[in-house]
């Protein structure tokens, strides 16, 4: 399966990444080459397999309902680029 | 040409763990912001969630109580978006194995008669976290104390045909919730928030039309509203031979119309894939009959027992039933009066309007409900008349009672209401009325027979000052008498 230039354009924008117009062309050619992969392992009849969440048939422990976390606010505002009265900034998004 | 309708709601409704879904951090509303945001509800690289089981056991128990298949192995999947208040990138959800899969609802419909309602599915996710777009300097505020609330989804499948419907679906849900003790049913602070999908299709077309959803409606009466102004909206646009986009829409209650939102250049794609992080939920038939077994009685059934079994009429039953709290304050006092018929008619008539007077709910009231049982058995042996009954409520409802039936008895010694029904001592206070007003007692004689019966109006009202807590039909019976003496 091949993408169109306009479908790059529009993954990037999708993943918020920044592309080159001159790099579209070479990322068009290899997202079309893991699609084609992905059309040749699609080829195999899976009809009677059932898919595996996880290889050792494991299954998800329950954790109790008990309030274990502390205020650690000061501590985890550090790393942000930007606080103000406790709320984390960020540049305005208004739907 | 005549229009169908078809409205399909999903409905979120936050569960009432004390924990996050997958965090030890507190749920509780109304902290200050981000104190109840840890390592995991940030996002932060190399944490793992770990899933609350009280969020599982809730949402099992809301597939019972609508009947629902349960979904005996469920899966976490990744819903894959870019926004501030989900600073992982994405949402974990159920796509394809749901912890709830089909059931149904019965709905009231005004004319007395129930519609049932299909729920095509209900599943686990976590809520997001807030933005705030004012007061930041041209910033948007992000506070994620909300982030990572566990929620059920309830989706409808689209089989209601107007707006009255769909708010009465959406309250069914709300007593249904409020009853399992699942979700506080808060709608005020966010607990429980509608998205509305709407739709018109010429009358009797199979095809749907195109539909767009309005998000967020978080009152029964915003629901109905929002609905009616897109109905109307809808129809102007296709009378007039237009389409309908597809688009998600916001109702602004002040101006009663709904309005688009700023629709994105790009389509989303989710790119859903099953978590990596959470492996899947197994549970098994004995799980599943334990959490059975903590069924509570719900609306319905209490409604058709409150409606069978204590001769409630079918308004009085659903009004009643509809909400746990209410439902069980006025069996309580229903009980202890054993009169149900009297019981109904004081909590939907002076409780009621207390409550909306004050604005509180039921568990605020300082009348409790052992109390309001005193007073109704007061009433049924005529200790207290009507009046009376109502000035020692509204005497506890100003704080005037220790919560306890004790102190109804006190009150009403207190506020000297014990009706005297002894007709001795209403003779000797008749006797002082007419001897005290000689000229009311000439123009009584002087009216005619046909018309005494309104005449003797006053005399009531100077007995009833003289005495108050006499019981008024004795009154009229002495009252007859003496003056038919004369």
């Amino acid at each position: 399966m091949a993408l169109d230039q306009q479908q790059v354009r529009d993954i990037a924008d999708l993943s918020r990444l920044q592309i080159d117009e001159a790099q579209i062309a070479e990322y068009q050619k290899n997202l079309s080459n893991i699609l084609d992969l992905v059309d040749q392992l699609s080829a195999v009849d899976t009809s009677a397999v059932e898919p595996m969440a996880h290889p050792l048939d494991a299954v998800q422990r329950l954790r109790a309902d008990v309030v274990t976390e502390e205020n650690n606010r000061d501590h985890f505002q550090q790393i942000a680029p930007q606080t103000e009265n406790g709320y984390y900034l960020v540049p305005r998004v208004v739907e | 040409m005549e229009w169908e309708v078809v409205i399909g709601l999903e409905i979120h409704a936050q569960l009432a763990t004390k924990s996050k879904i997958f965090s030890g951090s507190s749920t509780a509303y109304g902290a200050e912001a981000n104190t109840q945001a840890n390592a995991i509800d940030l996002g932060l690289p190399g944490v793992l969630p770990a899933f609350n089981e009280e969020a599982l056991r809730m949402a099992v128990k809301f597939g019972l109580a609508i009947d629902a298949e349960i979904g005996l192995k469920s899966v976490f999947d990744r819903k894959n978006y870019f926004y501030p208040d989900s600073p992982k990138g994405y949402q974990t959800t159920q796509l394809h194995h749901p912890v709830v899969g089909i059931g149904h609802i019965d709905i009231e419909l005004e004319d007395g008669s129930s519609k049932r309602i299909n729920v095509t599915r209900a599943h686990l996710e976590e809520d997001a976290g807030k933005s705030v777009h004012e007061g930041f300097n041209g910033m948007s505020g992000i506070d994620l104390n909300r982030a990572g609330t566990p929620l059920i989804e309830i989706v409808s499948e689209p089989e209601m045909r107007n707006a009255k419907e769909a708010a009465a679906y959406f309250r069914k849900m709300h007593s249904i919730v409020t009853y399992l003790g699942i979700c506080d049913g808060d709608l005020s602070q966010g607990s429980m928030r509608c998205d509305c999908n709407v739709s018109l299709r010429p009358k009797g077309q199979e095809e749907f039309g195109t539909r767009t959803e309005i998000k967020n409606v978080n009152s029964f009466r915003n629901v109905e509203r929002a609905i009616d102004s897109e109905i109307a909206r809808q129809m102007d646009i296709l009378e007039d031979g237009g389409k309908i986009i597809q688009e998600t829409r916001l109702y602004d209650a002040d101006k009663n119309e709904t309005r688009a939102m700023r629709s994105k250049e790009v389509a989303n794609d989710y790119r859903y894939f099953p978590c990596p992080d959470l492996l899947p939920v197994i549970i098994d038939d004995n799980y599943v009959e334990a959490v059975r077994s903590t069924l509570p009685e719900l609306p319905d059934a209490k409604r058709a027992r409150f409606a069978h079994s204590h001769g409630l009429s079918p308004i009085d039953a659903a009004v009643l039933a509809a909400n746990r709290e209410l439902a069980h304050y006025f069996e309580t006092a229903a009980k202890i009066a054993n009169d149900y018929k009297l019981a109904a008619n004081w909590v939907q008539g002076d409780v009621s309007a207390t409550l909306n007077r004050l604005e509180i709910s039921i568990g605020e009231l300082a009348v409790s409900a052992e109390q309001l049982g005193r007073i109704l058995q007061l009433i049924k042996d005529n200790t207290l008349n009507n009046g009376g009954a109502k000035e020692v409520f509204n005497a506890l409802v100003e704080g005037k009672g220790d919560g306890s039936a004790e102190s109804v008895d006190k009150l009403v010694d207190s506020l000297g209401l014990k009706q005297v029904s002894d007709s001795g001592a209403i003779e000797a206070i008749v006797a002082e009325v007419l001897a005290a007003n000689p000229k009311l007692v000439e123009s009584y004689l002087a009216t005619p027979e046909d018309k005494r019966a309104k005449a003797i109006g006053p005399f009531i009202g100077l007995v009833r000052k003289a005495a108050k807590g006499v019981n008024p039909q004795v009154v009229m019976d002495v009252l007859q008498k003496k003056l038919s003496e004369l």
